[in-house]
């Protein structure tokens, strides 16, 4: 309630307050929203903070009750302990593991989402909007109900312990279409129509007119579909099983059963996973928080 | 939101490049080709929903009516057994089951209240104007975009009964320990907090966004009336926020009902089998035990809660909009 009251204040209409006693109840206020704005930062930075600083700890500094943020000594054996070769958590191969699934999977979300969105938002064609609710329909199914089943086809394909069962049967989602269909129905349809006057074939108005104009819905939907698949959890851990072709997800799970209160080593896989999308979230936060609030995703 | 019009702004160029197209000769083949491209343009999505979302939506139904081990190659048809057993006394699967269904709508319980009301507050407090307000917004977001292992791994640690920071800083306060890994009801604190951390910023910017769509005419309108805060929060923002909060409990109770990672992590079921929600238990006893049959069974079962859920929840807003 008092934050609706600074609202009013902070609004084109505070002129109409003509009394001095308001203003330094004003800065109060504003004072005490920046305490709590703080408080709250500091609630979601430390963790990840006492995640990295427990990383270059050695096992004994992290089992000692005083709280030290700043390790006293850097100490990197966490670090050498998972990159050691021949060990059974090479958290540097998951790594790579992760990355080149993510990457392939968002690739290919984007190359097969975009075209099929386009013909849902502007080609006519028999069965169309029929097409179009069944495909918006599977959004609602949830996830579990593919569980077994795909495993069973993953299983038949040969792609089980293979990171085509990460990359391949999660694109078929329905939310990539969903997403840039949403896109291409909002862009002005003259262009098209100019092109098409020109003599353009349906694909070269779509590669020259429509990707280029679509740059940020199609960089975003790269983006997203590149955090979800380097954070899906359920799934890997269960379609891959050896130990040198698991994804950083369920590593992490390894690793904690493996090093149980070993907490640096745990902390040091934590931080490696955590890396790469903290940095692209610091690049392209924009991106990314436009995207989520315009779609309402939710892992 | 701002992304579209910057560049929708160099039309120019665009037209230069089609312009250098010959234009067409009408001929038949080409027609032709028209008329498929439709088909051509979906082709591969459609090739890969049909092996990967359609086919399994029912072939996992078909898996529920047989007695299905993966291991086995002898998998018999049992018609609904899988799913009678579910409803028979002292079946073991059946009580394993409703514990886990249990499980899971504590954590519902407990969860989504906190995130319906938590994320809209910050959401309001985010949505004035004032230095630095970005910065808040992408820090407070910023969990989001870590995947749920890592926040497993990190808040079993952070609230391990020896040696974790909060025990450290509850001990500073001359608090005892506290067993939040494997005590109820601290447990059920422990998943609920650690989603709320993790998941706070999403609802929150998708709450924001909701925000920004209410016009600034209309509380202007409002204080001319003389309308106070509450009013206006009551009268104005709540109702045009209506379609948002439609979309944000049906996601936050599905995303709750769908809790998985947490619990294998942080509590890893305990204590005994209390906080093994629906989905870890259908997972372990497909994929881990691989009687798949009795575990398809229950993911369809789990599903027409969750349907009937959120029905109760369209129920519920469009009975409010009256």
């Amino acid at each position: 309630m008092s934050v609706r009251r600074d609202q009013t204040a902070v609004a084109p209409s505070q002129h109409a307050d003509p009394q001095p006693a308001g203003g330094g109840k004003r800065v109060g206020k504003a004072v005490l929203t920046y305490v709590l704005l703080i408080a709250l930062s500091v609630i979601f930075i430390a963790p990840l903070l006492w995640m990295l600083s427990t990383s270059l700890k050695s096992q004994q500094a992290a089992t000692q009750s005083t709280i030290n943020v700043i390790p006293e000594e850097v100490n990197t054996t966490a670090y050498e302990t998972i990159t050691r070769p021949g060990t059974d958590t090479p958290v540097m191969r998951w790594f790579l593991n992760s990355m080149v699934a993510a990457t392939a999977h968002a690739v290919l979300v984007v190359v097969v989402c975009a075209p099929a969105a386009y013909a849902l938002a502007r080609l006519e064609f028999k069965g169309k909007r029929l097409l179009y609710a069944v495909i918006l329909a599977t959004l609602f199914i949830p996830p579990i109900i593919f569980l077994m089943p795909n495993f069973d086809i993953v299983s038949r394909l040969g792609w089980l312990d293979t990171l085509f069962a990460l990359i391949i049967p999660p694109a078929a989602g329905a939310f990539g279409v969903f997403f840039l269909r949403q896109f291409f129905s909002g862009l002005p349809v003259e262009l098209e129509e100019a092109a098409r006057v020109d003599g353009a074939k349906t694909w070269q108005t779509f590669m020259r007119v429509i990707v280029p104009l679509s740059k940020p819905a199609l960089s975003t939907l790269l983006l997203l579909a590149f955090l979800t698949n380097w954070n899906d959890f359920l799934w890997p851990v269960y379609v891959l099983f050896s130990p040198e072709r698991l994804t950083l997800p369920p590593g992490l799970s390894r690793l904690q059963g493996a090093y149980t209160i070993n907490y640096p080593v745990i902390m040091a896989g934590g931080v490696i996973a955590s890396i790469p999308v903290l940095a692209l979230y610091v690049f392209a936060q924009r991106y990314i928080i436009e995207g989520v609030s315009r779609s309402g995703i939710k892992g | 939101m701002s992304t579209q019009p910057e560049q929708l702004a160099e039309p120019g160029t665009l037209r230069q490049q089609h312009q250098r197209e010959p234009a067409p000769v009408a001929a038949a083949p080409g027609r032709r080709l028209e008329a498929l491209t439709p088909y051509l343009f979906l082709a591969p999505y459609l090739l890969l929903f049909t092996v990967f979302v359609l086919v399994p939506a029912i072939y996992g139904f078909w898996i529920s009516l047989h007695s299905w081990d993966f291991l086995l190659p002898a998998k018999p048809f049992v018609g609904f057994q899988n799913y009678t057993s579910l409803f028979t006394e002292g079946s073991l699967t059946g009580f394993n089951f409703w514990q886990s269904m249990r499980a899971t709508w504590t954590f519902v319980a407990y969860s989504v209240p906190l995130l319906l009301v938590i994320p809209l507050l910050v959401a309001l407090v985010l949505n004035r104007s004032f230095p630095g307000r970005t910065v808040f917004r992408a820090i407070y977001f910023a969990p989001y975009v870590l995947g749920v292992a890592v926040i497993g791994i990190l808040f079993r640690f952070l609230l391990d009964t020896n040696i974790g920071l909060l025990n450290s800083f509850l001990g500073a306060l001359g608090i005892d320990r506290i067993a939040w890994l494997s005590e109820i009801p601290w447990v059920w604190v422990s998943l609920v907090g650690a989603t709320v951390w993790w998941t706070l910023g999403f609802n929150a910017i998708i709450y924001l966004a909701g925000l920004q769509d209410i016009g600034r005419d209309q509380y202007e309108a409002a204080e001319v009336d003389g309308a106070n805060a509450w009013n206006k929060f009551w009268h104005i923002t709540i109702p045009g926020l209506r379609p948002v909060l439609v979309l944000v409990t049906t996601i936050t109770i599905l995303a709750s009902a769908n809790m998985f990672g947490q619990s294998l992590l942080i509590s890893q079921g305990a204590p005994g089998n209390a906080t093994r929600t629906a989905i870890m238990y259908i997972a372990e006893e497909g994929l881990g035990s691989f009687r798949m049959g009795n575990a398809a069974a229950m993911s369809y079962l789990l599903m027409l809660f969750l349907i009937a859920t959120s029905l109760a929840v369209f129920a519920f807003f469009r009975r409010w909009e009256d």
